[in-house]
């Protein structure tokens, strides 16, 4: 699938989480791609979109996009860097 | 294996550790674990290790809970009193984590029996209380090529050191033989204060979970000593030399496993 252009190899919701699992879940969805692989991560407005990305930078990956889907959720795009 | 939501759940402040994550989480479900003496280091080393998610923990030990354990025994209970220390231990990992296979020995390890029960285990704890079988786990470890963590407490000091082989000293390589008999009083005699079992214990935990996700660096070829009186820690570092050694050294004078006789408590 692709969004906005950009092929998406996995997708992960974390809309049913909150902090801290929200990161848990997307950081572990992150451990199973390969380097270079695309992931779509749903999250919801608020709290996730505030701490998520930025912990997903911290662990050195790379934000692609940040897609508001207009309902309320995120779709954070997220190319895996090994280290 | 994918982690289970639960699984995400319950080990999510491990997840998070940059160093650990899924993969080093799955690391440890896949790992197994022998804890020789379900006691004062035993107990700690075992609870943090099943918490952990390690995924198969063996516990050895031949005795059964004595009142005089609960000070410093942690993973048995008053009510366990009479019970084999396995079978007490066993019950209260279960009830800890469901992710926690548990294989009890209830047995003496002799030089008859120990190559067989560590031969399935990645990492192997040393909680036992007396030479003769910290020598014995040596040298089976030694010659099966497994790592392990040697650790002894007494009164108010702790100490341990961690073999991986081929990167530093074994317990030998230091301690060379068993003391002579009555030179080292034994915890029963001496005492020893429970939270050093728990600090210490923990330590070897540590260790195991840091060998078993590949994370830091661990105790080879360092002795880690704690007093508790004076609130001291001392790494030491030992000599690098192995080559003469009688068990791990490049001519081993030590071949086969050896039974040292089990010295009795005289009391003083």
């Amino acid at each position: 699938m692709e969004i906005e252009g950009i092929k998406i190899d996995d997708t992960v919701d974390i809309t049913d989480k909150v902090c801290p699992l929200t990161f848990v879940k997307a950081k572990v969805a992150i451990d199973e791609l390969d380097d270079g692989e695309v992931i779509a991560i749903r999250m919801n407005d608020g709290e996730p979109v505030q701490n998520v990305p930025r912990s997903i930078k911290e662990e050195g990956h790379q934000i692609l996009k940040l897609v508001n889907n207009e309902d309320g959720t995120y779709n954070l795009i997220v190319k895996k860097v090994e280290e | 294996m994918a982690l289970t939501d639960e699984q995400i759940e319950r080990y999510s402040r491990h997840i998070i550790l940059k160093e650990v994550g899924a993969k080093g989480q799955r690391k440890l479900l896949n790992a197994k674990v022998l804890i020789v003496g379900a006691g004062g280091l035993g107990a700690p080393a075992a609870m943090y290790l099943a918490a952990a998610g390690v995924g198969t923990i063996g516990i050895v030990d031949a005795d059964d809970v004595d009142l005089s354990n609960l000070q410093r025994q942690i993973i048995h209970q008053t009510a366990d009193i009479g019970k084999a220390k396995v079978k007490s231990a066993k019950e209260t990992i279960n009830a800890m984590n469901p992710d926690v296979t548990v294989n009890t020995y209830r047995e003496f390890l002799t030089s008859e029996n120990i190559m067989d029960i560590i031969k399935d285990y990645d990492f192997i704890i040393d909680g036992t209380d007396n030479f003769p079988a910290k020598f014995l786990i040596n040298d089976a470890c030694v010659m099966a090529k497994k790592p392990f963590s040697h650790a002894g407490i007494i009164r108010f000091k702790g100490q341990l050191m961690t073999y991986v082989p081929g990167e530093g000293p074994c317990y030998r390589c230091v301690f060379k033989n068993p003391p002579p008999k009555d030179a080292v009083p034994t915890c029963k005699q001496a005492g020893v204060i429970g939270a050093m079992g728990g600090v210490i214990g923990s330590l070897q935990a540590m260790e195991a979970i840091k060998y078993i996700t590949g994370v830091g660096k661990l105790l080879t070829g360092y002795l880690l000593t704690y007093d508790a009186i004076n609130q001291e820690f001392h790494k030491i570092k030992l000599p690098s030399n192995t080559d003469g050694c009688a068990v791990c050294g490049s001519h081993p004078t030590i071949t086969e496993l050896i039974d040292y006789e089990q010295v009795e408590c005289t009391d003083k």
